[in-house]
């Protein structure tokens, strides 16, 4: 194996193992909120890791098209998901489901109904 | 007219890219004809703005992106630890982050940052209360409170950007 394969696949690898762990979180924690955080770690750093594991090979095959779509991808998947996130995060907020707080430093909105 | 100019030469390039057909004339004129009718809807639509199109951005958010995602690495380490503890280690805290930002584009980027960085998400953005931010951590609370990344964001406003800003708001 040439270390192109090698560097691509440890990428791809450690990508899926994120979003396994992501999922983990997701089922793990106890509400809403904090389940959102753990998503967001699939949403960003191993959608990354799996884009530049497949950009590698992609790039030094000089097939540089490819990469440049699977940049054009990450882009758009980073510049949307905070904005899905945030929808999800307000609606249920304003739709009166109260995190689960150990600190509110605000004026005591976690409890307003 | 500069901003149109401006929208079409990203359309065009973004076209060119994604396509990587360039011995095709029919290709090539029709990817043409589609940019400038997507440039035509935009102006008649009227969202050829400084948000649309946010040229005064410029190079400060070239220079931002990096740092961003450094944090992002971090903010992802640090929460793949809370979750793959033996024993649940979240205090989930909830702050108000009084935004320093002079326009509505950069308190997006500002609110869109911060729930990008994992374990800190943004629930509401109030201009006078400023963004509610619900941290897994009390650690990452307080990491936005010391509005590093407030400053940054504000830093990435130029006065052309506030001018243009204000005359866009005022119809």
């Amino acid at each position: 194996m040439d270390w192109v394969t090698i560097v691509s696949g440890v990428l791809v690898i450690g990508g899926a193992m994120l979003t396994v762990v992501g999922a983990y979180g997701t089922l793990r924690l106890p509400d809403l909120y904090t389940r959102l955080h753990a998503a967001s770690v699939t949403d960003t750093l191993a959608t990354f890791m799996i884009l530049a594991g497949l950009a590698v090979p992609s790039l030094f095959a000089g097939e540089w098209l490819i990469t440049v779509k699977l940049v054009f991808i990450l882009i758009f998947l980073w510049f949307t998901s905070p904005i899905a996130s945030y929808s999800v995060g307000h609606a249920a907020f304003f739709a009166a489901q109260k995190p689960k707080l150990d600190h509110d430093l605000t004026d005591g909105e976690g409890d307003a109904a | 007219m500069v901003r149109a100019l401006g929208l079409l030469f990203f359309l065009a390039v973004t076209w060119l890219l994604l396509s990587g057909i360039y011995d095709n004339n029919l290709l090539f004129w029709l990817g043409a004809a589609s940019c400038l009718l997507c440039v035509f809807i935009a102006r008649r639509m009227d969202v050829i703005d400084h948000e649309g199109t946010p040229l005064e951005l410029g190079w400060r958010i070239i220079v931002y992106w990096p740092w961003l995602f450094v944090e992002i690495v971090k903010a992802n380490i640090d929460v793949i630890g809370h979750l793959l503890r033996p024993t649940l280690n979240i205090s989930p805290t909830l702050i108000r982050s009084k935004t320093l930002q002079r326009t509505d584009l950069g308190r997006v980027i500002y609110a869109n940052s911060i729930t990008l960085t994992p374990g800190t998400l943004s629930l509401d953005i109030d201009d006078e209360k400023g963004i509610l931010v619900h941290a897994l951590s009390r650690a990452g609370a307080e990491g936005v409170l010391t509005d590093d990344m407030n400053r940054r964001c504000a830093a990435l406003e130029s006065d052309r950007l506030h001018a243009r800003a204000q005359k866009d708001r005022t119809p």
